[in-house]
Parts: structure tokens; sequence; C-alpha cells
């Protein structure tokens, strides 16, 4: 007969339609801006700075050595170095970027700058809420806006970041061996050094 | 008490003549006519808002969704918010259009579409005009939104407007045909043309069994047919191949923007109410109420009740099942639903000349089943298509 297959639909359809006012596992919509899924840990959307301890200005990894701004395919970040030094969250002299403006607009969210980074000072952030009024000025993140602590950083991805954390208190242990032998410029170590050990942290955020 | 009940099932008939007695007496058949056609043009596309609303929902709940939830309670302003949007949005007409043509068929769409509730009684003693050929002006009317379909087609000059007209032509043309012939059986039966008549031809119960067509073999056939025909005539899932946003995008009226575009909307489903009220009138008593000690319900709630439950109908239909095929959707109309409805008509006329009682019944339920098992085999039987070949593709 014609309509038995019609029926068994029909069927199927009554089942959903009253199923989802009954059982709520039918429903697997997450109504968004109240309820939100987890944050996936290898999801990525844009860089962001990170810094140690509590002030900003002071903790900030990057020393402005502006590799990422040469390395950033679509050309998106603008790095001004500092003219002096200042000290860093270990106490030590440092160059710091004056400027570090992200436009993500722009931003392909490639994470190249994150691989070529030899202080693990620019990581990928996870957040999404970024919506704006104003598309120019607002999706232009200068140096505070970028800026998050090591601690929200082991908040999204924490394997990776004890990896960094690990692989940063052993090049300090390293320097810090180093440092009665030879006198060396204090600038010299930490942009010799991390490079070969920045290399296995990248591969393991893949 | 009863006069209550009597006084809130006419109160719509009370105000419109407590309204009359304001106008002096040669005015009155004028006044009377637009006091009847406002209300229709008020009250049903406010129910259309309701169903677009109603559509959504169902059919989110089908696929496990919620549906609209952000606009009000339950998202039940949303029509008003589509509404806004759709009367701010840019109206575009393409520059190669027929501007007259393009601008006409929305409107006429909309206007055959109201003329149709002119027959339709919504309650008792509530109809606009108590035609004595109702029906056939009914199925007149709806045949004028062929014509718009395809103006709306033909001055987009869009080769998918054009196909999805083509279509659209091919489609309700075949289906015309069942639908009216799906309803011929009431006539017959009724010996009237009125809308009216035929509603009170159903009324009365046998205990408490109401006497509706749709209660017998005749008519129930006649009652599926006539639906699986309304279906195709409103362009609906699963006959929706005019649209098929899939494959032309939006058939006919992908050229059409903004406002009427809603007009074309509204159309669509004034349309589809239009036919449903034509099937309640036709098969399931009208206004009547199921059962005789539920009469005291007014009889417009019972209309609207009714309409309501043939709508879901169609959302239920459509979230069921996918678009047919156009060689299905052309063998479906003149191999099953035409043979099926004349053969209904032949029924309904042994129906009539039999005596009653349980043999009629046998018969008639026999006649009707044999057809319907010999034309559902033909129809299931593998064809055996050609192998086509391809001389220059390859």
């Amino acid at each position: 007969m014609v309509g038995e297959g019609i029926l068994k639909g029909l069927a199927e359809t009554a089942r959903n339609f009253f199923g989802s006012y009954v059982s709520k596992e039918r429903l697997t919509t997450v109504q968004y801006p109240e309820q939100r899924l987890p944050r996936i840990e290898a999801a990525r959307s844009f860089p962001f700075l990170v810094y140690d301890g509590s002030d900003w200005q002071q903790g900030m990894r990057c020393v402005g050595c502006q590799i990422c701004e040469k390395e950033c395919p679509p050309k998106c970040i603008l790095i001004e170095k500092s003219k002096d030094k200042k000290p860093d969250a270990v106490g030590k002299q440092q160059f710091y970027p004056a400027v570090f403006d992200i436009d993500i607009s722009v931003c392909m969210s490639c994470q190249i700058c994150v691989e070529v980074c030899p202080f693990d000072a620019i990581k990928m952030d996870v957040d999404v809420d970024l919506p704006t009024d104003n598309r120019f000025a607002g999706l232009l993140l200068d140096k505070q806006q970028l800026a998050k602590s090591n601690e929200y950083y082991h908040g999204i991805h924490p394997t990776e970041a004890a990896a960094v954390d690990a692989a940063l208190a052993a090049e300090r242990a390293k320097a810090q061996a180093k440092k009665p032998a030879a006198a060396t410029p204090p600038a010299a170590p930490p942009s010799a050094a991390p490079v070969p050990e920045a290399q296995p942290v990248g591969g393991e955020s893949k | 008490m009863t006069q209550v009940f009597v006084q809130l099932d006419q109160i719509f008939v009370i105000v419109k003549y407590w309204l009359l007695g304001f106008v002096p007496a040669g005015w009155q058949p004028l006044v009377s006519a637009i006091v009847s056609v406002v209300t229709v043009v008020i009250a049903f596309p406010a129910l259309f808002a309701l169903v677009t609303w109603f559509e959504r929902k169902g059919l989110g709940r089908m696929q496990n969704r919620y549906g609209p939830n952000r606009a009000g309670p339950a998202g039940l302003f949303q029509p008003i918010a589509d509404a806004i949007k759709s009367l701010t949005k840019e109206d575009i007409v393409p520059l190669a259009a027929d501007h007259v043509v393009h601008f006409l068929a929305p409107v006429l769409l909309v206007t055959a579409a109201f003329l149709a509730y002119a027959v339709i009684p919504v309650g008792r003693n509530m109809i606009v005009v108590n035609l004595n050929a109702g029906v056939l002006f009914f199925f007149a009317v709806g045949s004028v939104v062929e014509l718009s379909v395809f103006m709306a087609g033909w001055s987009s000059r869009s080769k998918y407007s054009l196909l999805g007209a083509m279509r659209a032509i091919a489609q309700m043309i075949s289906y015309e045909v069942p639908l009216v012939l799906a309803s011929v059986v009431v006539i017959m039966q009724a010996g009237s043309l009125s809308t009216v008549a035929i509603v009170e031809r159903q009324a009365g119960y046998t205990g408490i069994w109401p006497h509706w067509f749709v209660f017998t073999p005749w008519g129930f056939v006649g009652f599926a047919l006539f639906m699986i025909a309304a279906t195709a005539e409103s362009n609906r899932s699963p006959f929706d191949l005019p649209e098929g946003e899939s494959e032309i995008i939006a058939g006919y009226y992908i050229e059409y923007s903004g406002f009427k575009f809603a007009l074309f909307f509204l159309g669509e489903y004034l349309g589809m109410m239009a036919t449903s009220g034509m099937a309640i009138t036709l098969f399931l008593g009208g206004w009547a109420a199921p059962f005789p000690f539920l009469a005291w319900i007014p009889s417009y709630v019972w209309f609207f009740l009714k309409l309501l439950a043939l709508i879901f109908g169609f959302i239920w239909i459509r979230g069921t099942l996918p678009r047919l095929r156009m060689d299905q959707l052309m063998n479906f109309a003149w191999e099953f639903i035409l043979p099926m409805a004349l053969f209904n008509m032949l029924v309904a006329g042994v129906w009539h000349f039999m005596p009653p009682g349980i043999p009629r019944w046998l018969v008639c339920i026999a006649m009707v089943a044999t057809p319907c098992i010999l034309l559902s085999m033909r129809l299931k039987r593998k064809k055996k298509l050609q192998l086509r070949t391809y001389q220059f593709a390859e």
C-alpha cells in the first residue's frame, strides 16, 4: 500500500515532538549566551601576551625582539621596541615592547607567532567572546588588552602551560649554574639558550 | 443558562448588527459588507502570524530543537520581529523585470487568497457572503493563485524564477483537478454548492457520533485526497518543488525582497488556511462541535480549533517527508490521486442509492479499498528505465 513508510515517518516525528517536551536529553541545544560549553583545551582563537606575577607591565615576558612581527603572514602585529631597559618579573634588566598591537580583524589565527617566540611570551587564547561596536578601533588590541596572566594561561591550556613552565624553570636553573663560572652579559644567555628548548614546547601544542 | 451560550455563540453577529444600527438604512448593506471584510482581513493575517510561530516551534520540536525562543515569552513575538524586518528591508526590483507585473503578482496573490475566505463559514451565521455557488467560487478564486505565481515567475526575468513558475504551473494544474473532484462527492451528497447548506447537511448526531462526511467511506477517501491535493496546491512540503530552496533557491519569488516577499509568504499561508477551512466545511462538519455535549462551546471556537489541527497536520507532514521528484509528483497526481478521486465519485453514488445499514458500509469500503490497493501496487512497481547513454559527453 502507498503510505506505510509515510506513517512510520510520521510516528517518528511525533515521537520527537512529544519526547522533546518530556526528556531533556533530546534537546541538545546549548542556549549560548546563558549556557556555555566547557572551553576546549586544543582550541585557539587569537594570540595574547603572557605575564608572570601580578603586575602586567613588569611581568610581561615579551622583550620586544620583533620576531613574531616579522614572521606574521598577514602582518597584523605592530611592535615598537623600547629604548631603555626595565627589570622583568625576576628582576633582570630587559628591553620591553613600548607598543604591541595586534589587529585581530587581520589575524588568521595561524599560531606562527607562538611557534617562533623564543621567550614563550605570546600564546593562543581560546576566548571567542570578542564582539565590539567598532570594527576598526575595537578590533585593534593594544598591549594592555593583550596582556593576560600566566594563571589564565594555565586555566585555558593546562598541559601546554605546565610544559612551558617546566622548560622555563630548567632554563633558569641552567643560567643560575652558568652564572658564577662565566660572567657573561645579561642579555646573551636568555636569547641564546631558550631557542632550542622552545621548539619542543611548540611541538607539543600541535 | 443556554441563552448565555447562544449569546456568546452569536456575539460577533450581535455586535455587527448593533454597529449597523448607527448607520442609515440605505447604507447598511455596504457597511455590513465592509465590517465583515475588515474582520476577515484582520483576523486571518493575525492567525497567519500565530501560525508562522506555531510552525517554527513545531518543526523545531520535531527536530529536537527549541525553535524561536528569544523574542518575547517562548518566542511569541517572533512574527512581529519578522514583520518589522521585512518592512524595513530594501525592496529590490530587477532592472530587466517587467515592473508592473512584478508589482501586481504578490498583490493579486494576496487578493485572491482573501477572496476565498468570503465563502467559508467560520461560525453559525458567520459568513461574508452566502453564495449559492460558494464551492465553485472558492475553486475559481483559488485558481487565480496559479496566474499570480506565473506572473511572478515570468516578470522577474530570472531563469530560476521561470523554472519555479513552470514547475508551479505544472504541479498546481495537476493537483487542481483532484482537488475539485475530491470535493465533488460532497456536493453530490449535499445536493448544494452553498457552503452553508453543506455545513447544515452535516449537522446532527447519531448518539454522540456526528454526521460528518469524513465518517463515511467515500468521505474519508475524499478528505484524504483533498488534503493531499491541498498540500500540493499550497506548495508545501513534500510538494514544494516550485520553491525548492535547495535546488532553485526560492523558485518564482526569488527576485522578491522586503514587503513583497512577505506578501508572498502571507498569500501562501492564507491559501493554506483557506483550503483547510474548505476541507473543514466540506468534510469535518464546518463549525459544528464533534460531540453534542460540547455544543455549548461557541461555533467559531470549533472552527478555529479544527483549522489549527489541520495546520498542525501540514506542519507534521512538512517535518517528516522529503521533497518529491518531478516525475514522482506527476505520477502520483495522474496515476493515483486522479483515478482514486474519479472512483470515489462512483462509490459516493453507490452509497447514495443503497439502503442504510451494514451491507452499504461493507460494499463501499471494498469498493474504495480495491482500487486503492491496485493503484498503489501499480505505483510501487519497479520501472525498468533505459540506461542513459551520452552521445557527446564521453
